[in-house]
């Protein structure tokens, strides 16, 4: 089949669903809709169509990325803009069919917002809510509005034209197409994706190969998993345009065996693939080969790594290797390799599609283009974002985001994941871009973004970020290997109350040595949340070491729970919860905590009444309380 | 060793670069890779039982001992670690009377800790089975939670 016979049949069938006269219902059914039970919103809106005869068309969708929304479910009529509901349970759903459907109310009050031309009253524009108005969808482009699972949907929204279009071009030229739109390597470190292409073009050799790295380690980062789930055609495409450009004829997914989903429907859009001639010998008739493999990551984070990735592939311990010679010239089974990131290669679709200089129209001078950003911890609204580089982190975070949940204040926003760093308020005005991020201590990194209020201690959430980098170090280089392990040991302690005076010091000494003295970017960027923390947060790390106090409550060793003697009512719910028998008390017996019993595991806080909110958390001076329970009223007051 | 993964490991062609793949199929039909599994391996594709543990041992999917019925994932991404995912596995801890990466005598419940499942607004999350994600997990919740899995084969039988 030609492209242009594929297209008019995709655009027929897209045309048919939307053209037919039916309702249309769309329910978002990727990971996060999943957790929050959105296939069981679906299973009772086919119930509900059945027992009462309504012929709907029912599309699962992927991620809109408004995962504290989820799950959700739209509805669009003839001849109306698509409603967005949020939060829907099944019987939600089960009334909006009735009334919507049935009974045409649209419900504004359990709307978020429409989407398409045209306006219902008392109903937003979901475009002009502060969380999307910002947002400029390039890679996310089709999530949420294309079901994942049918390759005629990405078509029918221009999809695969990139490909026809750069199959008419030379190599050369393709590789000058992604020069012009400016893109860097999404995967964090920056490298500009047509230079790497072009020396792995250049590389002799007619054996070549292309790898999507789709290993997504970070804590805290689930950009690549939606991408893969919501749309797997977009970042296919892009393989298929790299290979043409590089000209390599055997593609990799190096995916983590964690995302299920995520490989189901990747399996599926290979199998359409294959259908349409889009993948094998001679693709839509031009001289481009190109077959596809899947291999599953198996849990180590390093394998994210380019060189450790390559090793892994070929059945070995996934540790990294020194380069040159890198992986362009040569790599898997010393061929000419290129690696590139799940971002990178769904950005590269959209750039053949739409041109190099439509998509450098956004961003920055050096940072061109959009970024995905997975944004969660203490946050309004956590979820996935696409946004034009250049933004501030104060958009990000308080615009888009929301701000923070509950009252509390803004502490930080740690960018880069493992790899990256904490900046502080004082920074919030920082616009994200490559240099800008790296000069300020932290990193573009794949795009994992944690908000940070006042109940997170900094030195814990570097102690957090160091354990994980310490347990996932592969060992071969003697810094990263031991000296993760003294910081981590010289963090614990300070967190524990045994921190001496130099040991911050002693800490960026070794974290700057760590740094050095490491082939690859896991040892290179591990002891960054530790030097950020300390070079914006020192006064939380001094009041650890010299004052033996956690000010934001969260170091085990450092704080203490107590009962309030002038609030308890000695109502036994926390005495009875008490895992560990810790509170003695009666009936009407102001409560006390046994200090040496207590192992601060928080429950009593918990599930001490709001009415009450007799139990407090400290560290430093504790409260006056009674040594034994005396009855409620006793206390003397003041 | 049971048929069953001589079966799986009989579909793959005998090359290196299969030893990963392979690993992950006979684990998943077997639980757990048995020393009797890994001999059966390095038979299939020439390479050394040294070999094969320096490898399977690298990467944290693998495991050497019989799993639990049961298995009990506390997410500990970033997303959890700040909303208190390492309350969630002290309770679990306390409640199950193990540590974690251990199982229970009665082989009921196997606890594990996992770096980030991705569903960060539902933080803290515990995932059982693979499948059912318990979102937003408080300490009180913990008892009932565990006590679907007690009684029958999981929540989806009850």
């Amino acid at each position: 089949m030609t492209f242009a016979q594929i297209k008019r049949r995709a655009t027929a069938e897209w045309e048919a669903l939307h053209n037919n006269g039916k309702p249309r219902i769309y329910v978002g059914t990727a990971t996060c809709g999943r957790s929050s039970g959105a296939l069981k919103v679906l299973e009772r809106i086919r119930a509900e169509l059945q027992k009462r005869k309504i012929a709907a068309e029912i599309i699962e969708v992927g991620c809109i990325g408004c995962c504290y929304l989820e799950p959700l479910l739209d509805i669009t009529k003839p001849g109306r803009p698509r409603i967005s509901y949020s939060l829907v349970t099944p019987d939600i759903a089960a009334q909006l069919v009735e009334d919507y459907i049935v009974n045409d109310n649209p419900r504004p009050d359990l709307a978020l917002g429409t989407i398409g031309e045209g306006s219902i009253d008392n109903i937003p524009s979901l475009n002009e809510l502060p969380v999307f108005k910002p947002q400029v969808r390039i890679a996310l482009r089709n999530c949420g509005y294309v079901d994942p699972g049918n390759i005629n949907h990405y078509i029918a929204r221009g999809g695969y034209s990139g490909l026809a279009r750069a199959l008419e071009m030379s190599p050369e030229q393709v590789i000058d197409e992604v020069e012009k739109s400016g893109l860097r390597g999404r995967g964090g470190a920056g490298f500009p994706t047509a230079a790497k292409w072009r020396t792995c073009r250049e590389a002799p050799g007619d054996e070549k190969y292309l790898i999507c790295n789709a290993d997504e380690g970070d804590p805290g980062a689930f950009m690549n998993r939606s991408l893969l789930e919501s749309d797997p055609h977009a970042v296919l495409e892009g393989m298929l345009i790299g290979a043409h450009a590089i000209g390599a004829n055997h593609g990799y997914i190096y995916i983590r065996a964690e995302y299920p989903l995520a490989l189901a429907r990747l399996r599926n859009a290979l199998k359409q693939m294959e259908d349409y001639g889009l993948l094998g010998e001679k693709i839509l008739g031009s001289k481009l080969n190109f077959s596809i493999e899947i291999e599953e990551g198996a849990g180590a984070f390093v394998c994210g790594e380019e060189t450790a990735m390559i090793r892994s592939i070929e059945g070995k311990r996934g540790m990294p290797y020194p380069r040159p010679p890198f992986p362009a010239t040569s790599g898997l089974w010393g061929k000419p390799t290129n690696i590139n990131n799940v971002e990178s290669w769904g950005s590269v679709s959209a750039i053949m599609e739409r041109g190099g200089e439509w998509f450098a129209s956004f961003g920055t001078e050096k940072s061109k283009g959009t970024k995905t950003f997975a944004l969660a911890g203490k946050v309004e609204h956590t979820g996935l974002i696409e946004v034009p580089m250049g933004i501030t982190l104060r958009q990000i975070v308080f615009d888009i985001g929301g701000g923070i949940p509950d009252g509390k204040d803004f502490k930080a926003v740690q960018t880069g994941g493992p790899s990256g760093g904490c900046l502080p308020a004082s920074l919030l005005d920082l616009p994200v871009d490559y240099e800008r991020l790296t000069q300020a201590g932290s990193m573009m990194g794949s795009g994992g973004m944690i908000v940070a209020d006042s109940d997170t201690c900094m030195v814990d959430l570097a102690r957090y970020f160091l354990s994980f980098t310490q347990a996932e170090s592969c060992g071969e280089c003697v810094l990263c290997r031991e000296g993760t392990m003294q910081m981590l040991e010289i963090l614990t302690d300070i967190t524990q109350g045994k921190g001496k005076p130099g040991d911050i010091d002693l800490l960026v000494e070794l974290g700057e040595a760590i740094k050095k003295g490491s082939l690859c970017a896991l040892g290179g960027s591990a002891p960054n949340p530790v030097l950020t923390t300390i070079k914006y947060f020192r006064e939380e790390y001094e009041a650890h070491i010299n004052q033996k106090r956690c000010p934001a409550r969260v170091c085990k060793e450092l704080i203490s729970y107590h009962i309030l003697p002038e609030k308890c009512e000695g109502c036994l719910i926390c005495l009875r919860e008490c895992p560990t028998k810790a509170i003695i008390g009666d009936k009407r017996m102001i409560h006390v905590i046994d200090q040496d019993k207590c192992d601060k595991c928080g429950v009593c806080l918990e599930v001490c009444p709001a009415k009450f909110s007799a139990v407090v958390k400290v560290s430093g001076e504790p409260p006056k309380t009674p040594k034994e329970p005396i009855p409620v009223g006793s206390w003397p007051k003041g | 060793m049971s048929k069953k993964v001589k079966g799986v490991i009989a579909r793959f062609s005998r090359e290196r670069s299969n030893l990963i793949p392979i690993l992950q199929k006979v684990q998943a039909v077997a639980g757990y890779l048995s020393p009797e599994a890994i001999t059966e391996i390095s038979r299939f594709l020439d390479i050394t039982e040294n070999d094969i543990y320096s490898v399977a041992s690298f990467y944290a999917q693998f495991r050497f001992t019989r799993p639990g019925e049961h298995s009990v994932k506390v997410c500990l991404g970033t997303a959890c670690h700040v909303r208190g995912g390492e309350l969630i596995l002290d309770s679990l801890e306390r409640e199950l009377n193990i540590k974690t990466g251990q199982v229970t005598g009665d082989y009921k419940f196997g606890l594990e800790r996992v770096a980030c499942v991705g569903c960060c607004a539902l933080a803290p999350v515990v995932v059982i089975d693979q499948q059912d994600v318990f979102g937003k997990m408080t300490q009180t919740r913990v008892k009932e939670m565990l006590a679907q899995y007690k009684k029958g084969r999981g929540r989806k039988a009850k």
